[in-house]
């Protein structure tokens, strides 16, 4: 049950009031931390062996990138993300690579709109 | 609208893009803002900037949330600092981990600053009710360390009072703990002039110093009068008095005393409002208790005080028992009182009459246990001793009385320039009651003195006529003519005489009084009754059922009367 929105624009407001002149900063440095969380988590989920730190590495980026998006209004990636964490959380590594690939989809979409939004 | 000062705040998130959202939100609200994006960098920056509340990411590398923030608890030690734990954590079990952690709160993601600033708004409410809390409990600690510093002290003054006591005679055994004094219990002992032992324990209502400082007046009080050779009864009077004029309403002073002879083998017991005390007897081991029969001391004005007595025979080796309601009263870990039964209990189980004492006092730490309080224990006893085996530092005196008698005489003589004017009766009176066993009659003793003496000055130096009393008119009469003749008079005397011879058991003190006039017939009035109606002529009567014998000789200018008494406590 993922959410349909891809970006909550009440949301990107309401920091938009608060960040003031600082929101498109803002815009950028979320774009940049998860681009380099993206990476790692492909590194991390790329791996082929069982290592229950790795899961757990997994399990903990995804929850970290859970929380940025759910602050930024990106509620669908939000809930990719927690599909992840819970698949990392019961030791299930199967197709996680399929979930990471939805992820990135969805934030590339998400990207784009942040953008135009501050264009 | 009261605004929140501006608050030192740390911001710990891994989270770039989070980190900077809460860093604007709180910088937005008025505060100062310190940033941290590891647990490390959290416990580095709260060292150097010690902030007021700390917003901490769980889960951090380098060192997460949960350790960062056992780390700034222990740093902050006595100081409460708020930490807000920032989570979208949901799950019960990370919860409770957090708050495990030392976390007092949680905000979660997406960050709301209306909750956040409502967080932080009561947070620091409850910073400075802790705050509050701990200067209270620091001044707290305070006055406890000086409060039982007066305890030393008041201990102190007590025993520097009580010192010129007894109470370290070889027949007498005491606990006394310091805060039993502390809370108004007192013990005096002291010996009389004639050998016999007086003791006082008393316990004043309420607690700590104001019950204590009654003490002071009671035991000065006690010790003055003892050595001086004042009665049981006199005593107590005098310090009921003494209570009842300086302590407030509702404050009093309940108290047992004895008095103990131990030539005769007998107690005098006096018990105002304290538990019954125990005789012990050695021959079969049984108790005879000493109930209370008065009111507590300083709850009566003079006039109704009580001061009879109960009179108990005791046997040589007899203990004597003593205690405040401290033993009664005190609780086991149940919350169970000891009373009055456990107290009879020790006596019946006891083997070794030498060793009551400890057991009483053994079994009574024993039920209070591990008890909170400290003892409040007051207890003494007295054995009854043969007079010669009593070991006492002030004691020497005692047996020379004991055995051979004490004679004195004493002359007196009033002249004419100090007929008018001076009044020896006071004068006499005073060196008379110096005397300890002419003090209880000192009223008598007056009398005796008034009626001889007036006689002597006004029908003897005066030769004024007794009749001229015997109507209102006549008084009136009287009383000029004495004016005039003490104006006048230029020449006479009164001679005054005492002879004093008592011992231990009984004694006579033998008064005569001469006058330089001419005398009458006394051999004529001898025979007739003595009017006791009328104003005058009664004064003769009184002094003849005062004294053992009233003499007249040489011209009737001459008077002697002989005044007896016996001892008998």
């Amino acid at each position: 049950m993922s959410e349909t929105q891809h970006l909550s624009y009440d949301v990107l407001n309401s920091l938009k009031d608060i960040m003031e002149d600082d929101f498109v900063l803002l815009i950028d440095t979320f774009i940049q931390d998860s681009q380099s969380r993206l990476q790692t988590l492909q590194q991390l989920v790329g791996g082929n062996d069982r290592d229950s730190i790795r899961i757990d590495s997994i399990r903990r980026d995804a929850h970290s990138f859970k929380g940025s998006c759910s602050n930024l209004g990106a509620l669908r990636l939000a809930s990719f993300c927690a599909v992840l964490e819970s698949k990392a959380l019961n030791k299930n590594v199967d197709d996680l690579g399929v979930d990471l690939a939805e992820i990135k989809e969805e934030f590339f979409i998400v990207r784009k709109m942040m953008l135009d939004f501050i264009a | 609208m009261n605004d929140l000062r501006s608050l030192k705040i740390l911001v710990a998130d891994d989270t770039d893009a989070d980190r900077l959202i809460l860093e604007t939100i709180v910088r937005k609200e008025g505060h100062q803002v310190f940033s941290a994006k590891n647990g490390l960098e959290a416990v580095a920056i709260f060292q150097q900037q010690h902030p007021d509340i700390v917003l901490l990411d769980a889960l951090m590398p380098e060192m997460d949330g949960f350790d960062a923030a056992r780390q700034i608890k222990q740093l902050a030690g006595d100081e409460l600092v708020p930490i807000i734990f920032l989570t979208s954590l949901q799950d019960t079990q990370s919860l409770v981990h957090c708050l495990d952690a030392g976390g007092d709160d949680f905000l979660s993601k997406p960050y709301n600053r209306v909750i956040l600033k409502a967080k932080i708004k009561s947070f620091n409410r409850m910073r400075d009710l802790h705050r509050t809390m701990i200067t209270q409990r620091d001044q707290l600690s305070q006055h406890h360390q000086r409060l039982l510093q007066e305890q030393a002290v008041a201990k102190q003054v007590f025993d520097n009072v009580a010192h010129s006591g007894c109470l370290n005679a070889s027949n007498v055994r005491y606990f006394l703990s310091s805060l039993a004094v502390f809370n108004g219990d007192v013990v005096v002992a002291a010996i009389r002039p004639n050998g016999n032992m007086m003791v006082l324990l008393g316990d004043f209502t309420g607690h700590g110093l104001p019950a204590a400082i009654g003490a002071m007046p009671l035991a000065s009080t006690f010790y003055g009068m003892v050595h001086k050779g004042f009665s049981m009864s006199d005593v107590l009077r005098e310090i009921n008095k003494k209570l009842k004029a300086i302590l407030p309403i509702g404050l009093f002073c309940c108290a047992t005393m004895i008095d103990f002879n131990f030539r005769r083998k007998r107690i005098k017991v006096w018990n105002g409002g304290l538990p019954a005390g125990m005789i012990h007897h050695k021959a079969d081991g049984s108790v005879t208790p000493m109930r209370s029969t008065h009111l507590p001391l300083g709850v009566l004005p003079e006039k109704s005080f009580k001061d009879d007595f109960q009179f108990y025979d005791v046997s040589e080796g007899d203990r004597i028992f003593m205690w405040s309601d401290g033993i009664h009263e005190s609780r086991s870990p149940d919350g169970d009182m000891f009373g009055e039964e456990r107290l009879l209990e020790v006596f019946a189980q006891n083997r070794e009459p030498e060793t009551v004492f400890e057991e009483v006092l053994a079994k009574v730490k024993h039920f209070i246990g591990s008890g909170e309080q400290d003892d409040d224990l007051s207890m003494i006893e007295i054995r009854m001793d043969s007079p010669e085996s009593l070991v006492h530092p002030n004691h020497y005196f005692i047996h020379k009385q004991q055995v051979s008698p004490v004679e004195w005489e004493l002359r007196f003589e009033v002249k004419p320039t100090s007929f008018k004017s001076f009044d020896p009766l006071p004068f006499l009176l005073n060196v008379l009651t110096e005397e300890p066993d002419l003090r209880g009659f000192s009223g008598s003793l007056y009398t005796i003195l008034a009626e001889l003496y007036s006689n002597a000055l006004e029908h003897g130096v005066l030769g004024l006529s007794g009749n001229l009393k015997k109507t209102p008119e006549g008084f009136a009469e009287y009383y000029a003519q004495r004016e005039k003749l003490l104006d006048d008079i230029t020449d006479g005397f009164v001679h005054i005489y005492f002879a004093y011879s008592a011992n231990i058991d009984a004694g006579s003190l033998t008064l005569r009084v001469e006058d330089s006039g001419a005398g009458f017939d006394f051999n004529a009035h001898q025979g007739k009754a003595i009017s006791t109606t009328g104003y005058s002529g009664r004064g003769i009567g009184i002094v003849e059922k005062l004294c053992r014998s009233v003499r007249y000789y040489g011209s009737g200018n001459k008077v002697e009367v002989v005044f007896v008494w016996i001892n008998d406590d």
